[in-house]
């Protein structure tokens, strides 16, 4: 995007600091500033970006919707095999892990908004009244963001731990009759994740908030204040309406955090019953010593429609109101 | 500040420069690494050097490995060149490594992960090294070192088997002894339980444990060629054999460690090795989390216990790791050469001195050194009718990765829905085994 800017319009570039003497402008158009040399580099520098985009997204993209089709163990192009729509009846009928999979995926999208998220903003309304600390308590919500997922899945590892674990440790959940096996109990492990997940979650919700209710025009508040609003009242009828633009970067935050969950599930407990995700499953299929590359592409495939959906309402209403601004 | 001839003010020394800069080095880094990862025509190879491929990247095999080099080249005069990479990602890479330029021979397993990149075509058969280093060992070791084809394409370094742990001072204790029949196997899991111990100590969290207790209790049950069939994906796992093995594990699931699938095996070990639990099916190496000499002092194994006599207990797990030489090597008469040493006691000895942890793969060898536990896990090997290598060494890793391990997690936790669960394994072992 920069190149394309710096390509039309390239003095703006150059452009002297503000604060510099006044130049005369040139009486002649800023064509005849760029010599052949400039143009060929910048020739390259917008071709270059774009064929390396094209390469290493849409034909990447492309070929693993075309190999979806197919089987391939990844040795040498003459052992693809087409096979129709052989993968996705395989996965749709015969592969036990795929529908719980989706469903997980769902439920962590649901929990994330549900939970994370109006308690993200709680705190940012609460520390956007600048009281005492503020900075200690946004540093504190904040930290669990900086840290990387993989981090994030060491550390709830040994909360969870079911011999070993602080949790059972407590309250004595380790013994045999009393046993509480967090990670490997398919009707807890995935609870157990979310809480982690919502744990980090809750941080990056509160930033995102905290920066839309610095945009909030202050006037706004003072004048509700003035018509005798209540606190609750102002919050719901004058501050949560001036949040909209925050709410759509929400949503599509947590989207895009709900279909790429991975690397939590992925070192908590490689996505064992209970906490299959589609990505692990594509990852399971396609990484290895003798992979589906196929298979485990037809399970991108799928992840990569659920994506479209959820992407291109939200694209086709940017676009409509930019083109309205 | 620079004056263009328009006469406009420039803020940097130079625009241009910069401009050209920024280009050079986005065709310097874009080009590069391309190039670098299209070029098989490097420089040609030195006849004093045999590059290797390592998977062994912890410190203890690391320098086992090092040393085995270091005493080639004082006597051959050659270099082994040693890339080593991480073993997990070593082992992820292998397919793409093997297409690319791989190095001139390379540390893999034995078995069906050594055969199907035989028949893959990237491997070189290497049945002139095993004319010289044939006699050094068993028949066991030289039936897993063929391809499908009858080739040779592997040469064992070592080897280790999978046994019962339990610890000597607790049998002596309460009076235990080792079951050899299936009966007793789960009558010492009754009274263990009185005796208010974990019986077999148990955690699948990494999902691969629970196919070596597949494998015992299917090989003994149904014997070596059954388990052999089935691996390969011509036995079917509705087979009522297979059903049979299932319902024999099943018996003796409620005396295996609760809450198996979220405890890994080294926690399970723990269990082991504070006397919490009374047996432990595992590999050797699980003598590596006893970190005290006299707690590792008092650990001893035994067979796993008979099912069918018609099969006693002639077949033992013996996972078994080696080299191998890949398709087109530069060297290759050098490589052939190094191959041959590693086929000897001799690099087995210096191996062994530095990771005590395996047993050596050779017959001849020298066993003075050994453990009690080495030495016990030698003879089992070395009387064994046929050795296996571990399920996902034994079949399609994609199959066992993807299907066997879930499955398995499922069925450790849901022992009555084993039907369901082994004919949902037959469909998709058959989509599996058909796609190549």
């Amino acid at each position: 995007m920069t190149t394309d800017i710096a390509k039309e319009n390239p003095e703006a570039a150059a452009a002297p600091p503000p604060g510099a003497a006044p130049v005369p402008k040139p009486l002649y158009g800023h064509r005849r500033l760029l010599t052949r040399r400039d143009r060929v580099t910048l020739g390259l520098m917008a071709t270059l970006p774009t064929i390396l985009h094209i390469a290493l997204v849409w034909v990447t993209a492309l070929a693993s919707v075309a190999l979806a089709f197919t089987t391939w163990d990844g040795i040498g192009f003459d052992s693809i095999h087409w096979v129709g729509l052989q993968n996705f009846k395989e996965l749709f009928e015969q592969n036990p892990q795929f529908w719980p999979a989706v469903q997980h995926n769902v439920i962590w999208f649901v929990v994330l908004i549900v939970i994370p998220t109006p308690l993200g903003l709680f705190l940012a309304v609460q520390l956007d009244k600048k009281i005492r600390f503020s900075r200690v308590y946004q540093t504190a919500f904040f930290l669990p963001v900086v840290l990387s997922m993989a981090v994030i899945g060491f550390v709830w590892q040994l909360v969870y731990n079911p011999d070993t674990g602080l949790i059972n440790s407590i309250i004595g959940a380790n013994e045999p009759g009393k046993y509480i096996d967090w990670i490997g109990d398919p009707d807890l492990n995935l609870w157990a994740v979310l809480v982690a997940a919502s744990w980090r979650h809750t941080g990056y919700m509160m930033i995102l908030y905290l920066a839309g209710l610095k945009g909030v025009d202050p006037s706004l508040r003072e004048a509700s204040a003035i018509d005798g609003a209540g606190e609750w009242q102002t919050f719901k009828n004058v501050v949560f309406p001036a949040l909209r633009p925050t709410n759509t970067i929400v949503l599509v935050v947590t989207i895009i955090e709900a279909l790429r969950a991975f690397d939590l599930v992925y070192v908590f407990n490689g996505g064992a019953e209970g906490t299959e995700l589609l990505s692990i499953l594509v990852t399971s299929n396609i990484i290895g010593e003798s992979s589906r590359i196929g298979y485990g592409s037809a399970i991108a495939v799928v992840l990569l429609l659920i994506s479209l959906v959820v992407i291109i309402p939200y694209l086709v209403s940017t676009f409509r109101k930019e083109r309205r601004a | 500040m620079h004056r263009t001839p328009s006469g406009l003010t420039l803020p940097s020394p130079s625009r241009r420069t910069l401009l050209r800069g920024i280009g050079g080095a986005a065709v310097l880094g874009a080009g590069i690494p391309l190039l670098s990862a299209c070029g098989g025509s490097g420089a040609a190879a030195d006849p004093k050097t045999v590059t290797l491929g390592s998977k062994a990247s912890d410190p203890v095999p690391k320098k086992a490995f090092a040393d085995i080099y270091a005493a080639y080249k004082k006597k051959s005069g050659i270099t082994v060149d040693v890339n080593t990479k991480d073993s997990n990602t070593f082992q992820e890479q292998i397919n793409s490594y093997l297409q690319g330029t791989p190095d001139d021979v390379f540390t893999w397993f034995a078995g069906y992960r050594m055969q199907f990149f035989a028949a893959k075509g990237l491997a070189t058969p290497i049945d002139d090294v095993w004319q010289k280093i044939g006699g050094n060992f068993p028949e066991a070791m030289q039936k897993l070192s063929k391809g499908e084809d009858g080739k040779y394409y592997f040469v064992p370094l070592y080897t280790y088997p999978w046994a019962v742990f339990y610890r000597k001072s607790v049998f002596e204790e309460k009076g235990y002894e080792v079951p050899t029949t299936w009966d007793d196997f789960v009558a010492l899991c009754k009274q263990m339980q009185k005796d208010k111990l974990v019986p077999i100590a148990f955690g699948d969290k990494d999902a691969w444990p629970a196919l070596g207790t597949f494998d015992q209790i299917n090989f003994r049950k149904n014997g070596y060629d059954f388990h052999v069939d089935l691996m390969a994906g011509k036995a079917s796992w509705t087979d009522a054999k297979v059903r049979a093995a299932f319902d024999l594990w099943a018996e003796i699931l409620p005396y295996h460690q609760e809450g198996a699938v979220g405890r890994t095996w080294q926690d399970a070990a723990q269990t082991l090795a504070s006397k919490k639990a009374g047996m432990y099916l595992m590999g050797t190496f699980v003598g590596q989390q006893f970190t005290n000499p006299d707690d590792l002092e008092d650990l001893d194994f035994f067979a796993f216990p008979e099912i069918d006599p018609a099969y006693g207990q002639d077949t033992v797990e013996a996972p078994t790791d080696g080299f191998m030489m890949s398709k087109s090597p530069k060297n290759k008469a050098e490589a052939v050469k190094l191959l041959e040493f590693l086929g000897t006691t001799e690099a087995e000895d210096i191996y062994l001195k530095a990771d005590p942890s395996v047993v050596h793969a050779a017959t001849g060898a020298d066993t003075s050194s050994y453990t009690p536990l080495q030495k016990k896990a030698y003879e089992m090997i070395s009387g064994a009718k046929s050795l296996t290598q571990f399920m996902d060494r034994d079949s399609r890793p994609d199959f066992t990765s993807t299907v066997m391990q879930p499955a398995l997690q499922k069925f450790i936790r849901d022992p009555k829905g084993v039907d369901s669960l082994l004919s949902s394994i037959e469909r998709q072992k058959k989509t599996i085994f058909a796609s190549s």
